[in-house]
């Protein structure tokens, strides 16, 4: 057997846009028009879209491989290939050795069944045998930590914990090759935490990974290599660093609404020294804002909105809520306006949106969203969103002194708060 | 098409668990349980019942037991072949996200359904057994001819729900069509009746591939072995049928996950 594990060559897929003909009714007179020849035949090309273009790579034995790309780049189209459940339209695709898809781990359960038929159920769909699966039971079990629950049917369930379950028996089927999208994200901190464990343990135990995330952290943190895909095709192969900064640079600008009667249509994020990317907790910025208008519109609003690097909001504001009004616009103007920001966030990297808002009918005309994070550094260690610029004030060691004492003679409210926390 | 068959038999524990679960999902949160097993064919026996009784008047004739006992016999089969192409017409688009998102032989959900259709035949069965046996039905060696004819049953079953299982998956018409069909078609089936009671011209309702069947299972309970020209015909009609209808199926199968 050779040394590689996945292998696509020239691989390309085409999907039809639009519905398909699910019913005779639509069938028959496509078939006669076909038939017939005349008549307003479907153009065909407008019809299609190359979902992915031109595909080759190869990924060898025991690698950890990443793929990474806007959505609707055709990274699951791209899984689903590799993992048989469609074919390709041209070229070709090897795999080597026993493959199983993390697609949607959860994705065989039945609900009327418990928990404990469903691990054997969807064990099997993903491709262990009754004895593989009867002998990892209990480590699945464990995994899942629903031992309680093993006798409910998991219609039943939470969400969290179906996913759990889910994630429990697809982490033990042992294969080759192993294809994961977007599953790590599965339950709360804990079990989040054990997923990421369970996956670097499947890494090192040789077998090979595909990963799909959003969250490049993840794939920064597993993958060895790292694919870009762009609108189905393929735009760069390398490290995981170098793939991450080419997706981020390239996906800077997203209007979403194309012809919405005002749009935003420039936004700069800079500090004193025209930096626009890196930025100094602290220091003071400036958010641009350019609104252009193709109709009149009237009582509007810029908002801007700071979210962590997964969406989470750290902050917003806007030019009404600052005070300022709303302003009218008629078409062809554009709308100016420049924030003044401290940037008190902790390290980390967050995202900017601006919308064009108003505000008394809840109306939301445009929204820009940078494809790209801007990056906080601090000159201290600080987690979270904020930075509140700590400094400790007070720390040390008082000598040693009986219980009693300690109650009676350390007058808490003397203490500064910091100190006070360290000490108990 | 070796290798497909091959690669069904890699998966049969898949097979397996996915009749299992069908049954299983039957009968759970059911007051009747396995008792819907048999709530079908005693239905049909009822109807067929009825429709003998009346032929009966019309001809001037008694009711005979070994009447009730063809249409008691033939009902289980019927019941099973309905049951199996309405269930094999549905199993691929309620399982959508196994048709999406996880890769294996998809025919395996088609004759899953039909298997686990044989499931509660085989309860009906036992239960007419008994029946048979307290009514002092003396059967002889032809009995033996049940399982052949089951076979043959079961791989029509298998044809036909492939065909209509990946047919209802491009055109949701496709489920309509078959229940209207199921819903008449036991007038063109000879459970009811038996084909000689239609003189001459019944023979051209032998061609019905599961005719030549349950009319089978009426000659066996009045002692006689079957027309083994009219088996065979309905033997040599189920295997090209279920050949051609998987081989159909696995040229089509690879759009499912795009067209369900």
């Amino acid at each position: 057997m050779s040394d590689i594990a996945v292998a696509m060559h020239h691989v390309s897929k085409k999907f039809r846009k639009g519905e398909l003909h699910t019913s005779l009714r639509d069938l028959i007179p496509a078939i006669t028009r076909k038939l017939v020849g005349k008549g307003p035949v479907d153009s065909v090309d407008s019809r299609e879209f190359w979902a992915l273009q031109d595909i080759s790579f190869e990924i060898p034995k025991g690698e950890a491989f990443g793929i990474v790309g806007a959505n609707g780049a055709g990274k699951s189209t791209m899984l689903k290939l590799i993992s048989r459940i469609m074919n390709p339209t041209s070229g070709s695709i090897e795999i080597n050795g026993r493959l199983s898809a993390l697609i949607e781990v959860s994705a065989g359960f039945h609900p009327d069944l418990t928990g404990r038929e469903n691990i054997y159920l969807n064990g099997t769909i993903l491709g262990m045998n009754r004895k593989e699966i009867a002998a990892k039971f209990d480590q699945i079990v464990d995994f899942s930590g629903l031992s309680e629950f093993l006798d409910t049917p998991v219609k039943r369930y939470s969400s969290g914990m179906y996913a759990r379950l889910g994630f429990s028996v697809a982490a033990h089927v042992n294969p080759d090759v192993m294809i994961v999208d977007e599953v790590l994200s599965v339950g709360d901190f804990v079990f989040q935490k054990k997923c990421v464990e369970r996956m670097k343990e499947v890494i090192n135990s040789g077998a090979t990974v595909l990963f799909v995330s959003h969250n490049l952290k993840t794939i920064a943190d597993f993958c060895n290599r790292c694919l870009l895909v762009e609108r189905g095709k393929m735009r760069m192969i390398g490290t995981p660093t170098e793939v991450i900064r080419t997706y981020m640079g390239t996906s800077r600008v997203s209007v979403i609404h194309d012809n919405s009667p005002v749009s935003v249509s420039n936004v700069r994020v800079r500090n004193a020294q025209g930096e626009t990317m890196r930025f100094t907790s602290g220091e003071k910025v400036w958010v641009d804002v350019d609104v252009f208008a193709r109709q009149a519109c009237k009582k509007l609003a810029v908002v801007i909105y700071i979210t962590d690097e997964s969406y989470y909001g750290v902050f917003d504001t806007s030019t009404e809520r600052l005070g300022h009004g709303n302003f009218n616009l008629e078409p062809g103007e554009t709308f100016n306006c420049s924030f003044e920001l401290r940037l008190n966030l902790a390290s980390g990297a967050f995202r900017l949106q601006v919308f064009v808002y108003r505000y008394d009918n809840e109306t939301e005309y445009d929204r820009w969203e940078s494809g790209s994070c801007i990056y906080v550094e601090t000159a201290v260690d600080v987690r979270g969103s904020a930075n509140c610029f700590p400094k400790v004030v007070r720390h040390e060691v008082l000598p040693a002194q009986s219980a009693l004492e300690f109650a009676q003679q350390t007058p808490l409210k003397d203490l500064p708060v910091a100190a006070a926390e360290e000490d108990v | 098409m070796l290798a497909q068959l091959r690669e069904l038999y890699k998966y049969r524990e898949l097979l397996l668990m996915i009749v299992v679960r069908d049954i299983k999902v039957r009968y759970k949160q059911s007051v009747m349980g396995l008792l819907w097993a048999i709530l079908m064919p005693v239905l049909i026996v009822g109807a067929g019942i009825l429709v003998r009784y009346a032929y009966a008047i019309a001809a001037h004739k008694p009711l005979d037991l070994a009447d009730i006992v063809s249409v008691a016999t033939k009902s289980v089969p019927w019941a099973f072949l309905v049951a199996s192409i309405r269930f094999s017409t549905q199993s691929l688009i309620y399982n959508p996200n196994l048709v999406t998102k996880v890769y294996f032989p998809k025919e395996i959900f088609p004759i899953a359904a039909v298997l686990s259709q044989l499931f509660d035949m085989f309860i009906a069965g036992t239960v007419l057994a008994i029946l048979l046996f307290v009514l002092k039905v003396g059967l002889g060696v032809q009995v033996l001819w049940v399982l052949p004819l089951l076979g043959i049953l079961v791989l029509l079953a298998i044809g036909i729900g492939l065909l209509v299982s990946a047919g209802s998956l491009f055109y949701r018409d496709v489920k309509y069509i078959v229940e209207a069909f199921l819903t008449f078609a036991i007038f063109f089936t000879p459970v009811f009746y038996e084909v000689a009671m239609l003189g001459s011209r019944g023979k051209w309702l032998l061609l019905n591939p599961a005719a030549p069947i349950l009319e089978g299972f009426s000659s066996i309970m009045r002692g006689r072995s079957p027309n083994l020209y009219w088996i065979g015909y309905s033997l040599v009609f189920s295997l090209v049928t279920t050949l051609f209808a998987y081989m159909l199926f696995k040229k089509v199968e690879p759009l499912f996950a795009e067209s369900i």
